[in-house]
């Protein structure tokens, strides 16, 4: 097999398409970045959707936690407390036991029929929990930008006539994403990284469908060898890394366009792992 | 455990409820609680020498222990953290045997990477073939911990290095007009006064690293995830307490257990911040001393 025929076979292996068998014996590098690369669209896929979900819920929640209002307040604060006190592996494991209870067959509700069976995979199990998880870490981002938009912006807002949701919309909203996009852009990366513990924890990988730690723990286990497909993901995950700090990095101008170049604030990388 | 408990079948209600969560399993489940504090309690000392070590390297003067510091440092960073914990455990596994291999077994013919297999001499191996299980866990758990150090070590050294930068340079500038040498200096003006920078970045760390514990359930340790899953899965008539699919509320548990770990810290990692803020040059401490006045 050459390295072409081995692309063609397995660039789309993760979702389902070409070759059935993965490879057994005679494992070549080409195999393992195919198959890895592969894997990594599920990580994109989970990555992407939970990020621009997740946005809007995180904002949601930056109002409710900064609202005077305790029935807003309230769960807003314990929701947040909850994904951000918790480890995401033990999230994953819990709402995937908690979906496999739901009955195999739908549920039937005013005659309306609910399937309930799609919920228990991964692709939107773990999407879903994912979203959770990145809403609970942005809001509590957003929320403390929320918290440091300059009270002299807000006043003159005021002074101007604006009020309620044009004030939020024009003023309170630009300047709170302004104030917390280098620390979002951080949790954007982590959220990628966080994407590997998917096929890890609770959710099964359905015919070998994996992302791409499933694909090169597969090679691992195979060839008894971990310094060829861990490294595969290391550089492709540093690449997805690159790749989102140049897209960050944009929006992070954009949103610095009216300001002296010298107060402008510059995306830097801070570490913070798990959740 | 209880004599009452000798025929679960029999049991109703409560009192089988009860003798179901003493059972011998539930003991142990309960035991690896302790496993995990003890990682904590072993992880976190460690993790701390290691990026102190780090942050020292990446100040140093010598070049190539400056190089070797800012890649330990930036290690960490851009790849996803489990990678390292799927890796580094194979590795040093296969990296002690092969060093050991070379010293009990010099003249052992074959090659040691025959195609697939990784095959060391049987006296290599590590922890030997006939010892007793309890050896096996044991050393899959100080990897465990090693890894977890080695990992932690660099984001903990990443937080010390920006906190050594951040202690004013005229305290610095002074102790050495006073005649200290630079190891003087280091110890006596510098260290001391590093932890209220470092603090922030530290207790973040913690908190992760509790949040990270239920990894060692991937590294193939008997911890709280392995009893959960073990105990809360169906059990048929074949056991003796049988029941349905409890695993949802095994892991409720332990998202609860996990919640007042982090928020049990939360609180004390504070008091501890306004302890070390008190009387500093920083705005938390101006801030302490605007509300004393």
């Amino acid at each position: 097999m050459t390295c072409l025929e081995t692309i063609q076979a397995y660039a789309f292996r993760s979702l389902g398409f070409g070759e059935n068998l993965l490879p057994r014996t005679d494992f070549n590098l080409c195999q393992q970045f195919t198959l890895i690369g592969s894997g990594l669209i599920w990580n994109i896929y989970f990555g992407v959707i939970a990020l621009s979900l997740g946005f809007c819920l995180a904002t949601g929640l930056a109002m409710a936690k900064a609202s005077g209002r305790k029935w807003l307040r309230k769960p807003a604060e314990w929701f947040i407390f909850v994904f951000r006190g918790s480890p995401l592996f033990i999230q994953f494991f819990l709402a995937y036991s908690a979906l496999v209870m739901l009955p195999r067959a739908g549920i039937d509700l005013f005659g309306l029929h609910i399937a309930t069976s799609w919920l228990t995979s991964a692709w939107a199990g773990a999407a879903f929990v994912l979203f959770l998880n990145t809403s609970a870490y942005a809001a509590e981002i957003f929320y403390g930008a929320l918290m440091s938009v300059p009270k002299g912006d807000l006043e003159a807002a005021e002074a101007y006539g604006l009020t309620g949701w044009d004030k939020f919309r024009r003023i309170q909203w630009p300047t709170m994403l302004r104030l917390a996009w280098p620390a979002y852009t951080n949790e954007a990366i982590f959220l990628f990284h966080a994407t590997t513990l998917v096929f890890f924890s609770g959710f099964p990988a359905f015919q070998q469908r994996g992302d791409a730690l499933y694909y090169a723990n597969y090679f691992a286990d195979k060839t008894f060898n971990p310094f060829v497909p861990y490294p595969i993901v290391a550089f492709y995950f540093i690449l997805l890394t690159f790749t989102l700090i140049t897209i960050f990095g944009l929006v992070n101008k954009r949103l610095n366009r009216h300001l002296p170049s010298n107060t402008r604030s510059k995306i830097r990388l801070r570490p913070q792992l798990i959740r | 455990m209880f004599s009452f408990c000798a025929d679960p079948k029999s049991l109703e209600g409560f009192s089988w409820l009860f003798c179901y969560l003493t059972s011998g399993k539930h003991i142990d489940f309960y035991w690896s609680f302790l496993t995990v504090l003890i990682l904590l309690a072993v992880t976190a000392p460690s993790a701390l020498l290691f990026g102190f070590g780090g942050a020292m390297a990446a100040r140093s003067h010598v070049a190539p222990l400056r190089w070797f510091g800012k890649t330990y440092t930036a290690m960490v960073r851009g790849v996803p953290d489990i990678v390292f914990f799927m890796f580094f455990v194979i590795a040093l596994d296969q990296g002690i045997e092969w060093m050991k291999h070379q010293i009990v077994c010099p003249d052992w013919k074959e090659p040691i990477r025959q195609g697939l297999e990784f095959r060391v001499c049987p006296q290599a191996k590590v922890p030997l073939g006939t010892s007793s299980q309890i050896w096996h866990q044991l050393y899959g758990f100080a990897l465990a911990v090693f890894t977890f150090a080695l990992v932690f070590g660099a984001f903990a050294a990443n937080v010390l290095y920006g906190a050594m930068n951040a202690v004013p340079k005229a305290q610095l500038e002074t102790a050495e007009s006073y005649g200290m040498s630079h190891g003087q200096v280091f110890r006596r003006i510098l260290v001391p006064q590093m932890w209220t920078y470092a603090l922030p970045g530290l207790s973040n760390l913690w908190m992760i690293l509790i949040k990270a514990t239920p990894l060692l359930f991937l590294l193939g340790v008997k911890d709280i995830v392995y009893w959960a899953r073990e105990l809360g899965s169906a059990k048929t008539q074949a056991y003796a307490y049988p029941h349905p699919d409890w695993r949802l509320w095994y892991f409720l548990f332990l998202l609860v257990a996990y919640l007042c770990m982090t928020r049990l810290s939360e609180i004390v990692l504070n008091r501890l911040s306004a302890r070390l803020n008190h009387g500093q040059a920083t705005a938390a401490g101006e801030a302490m001393r605007r509300a004393a006045q």
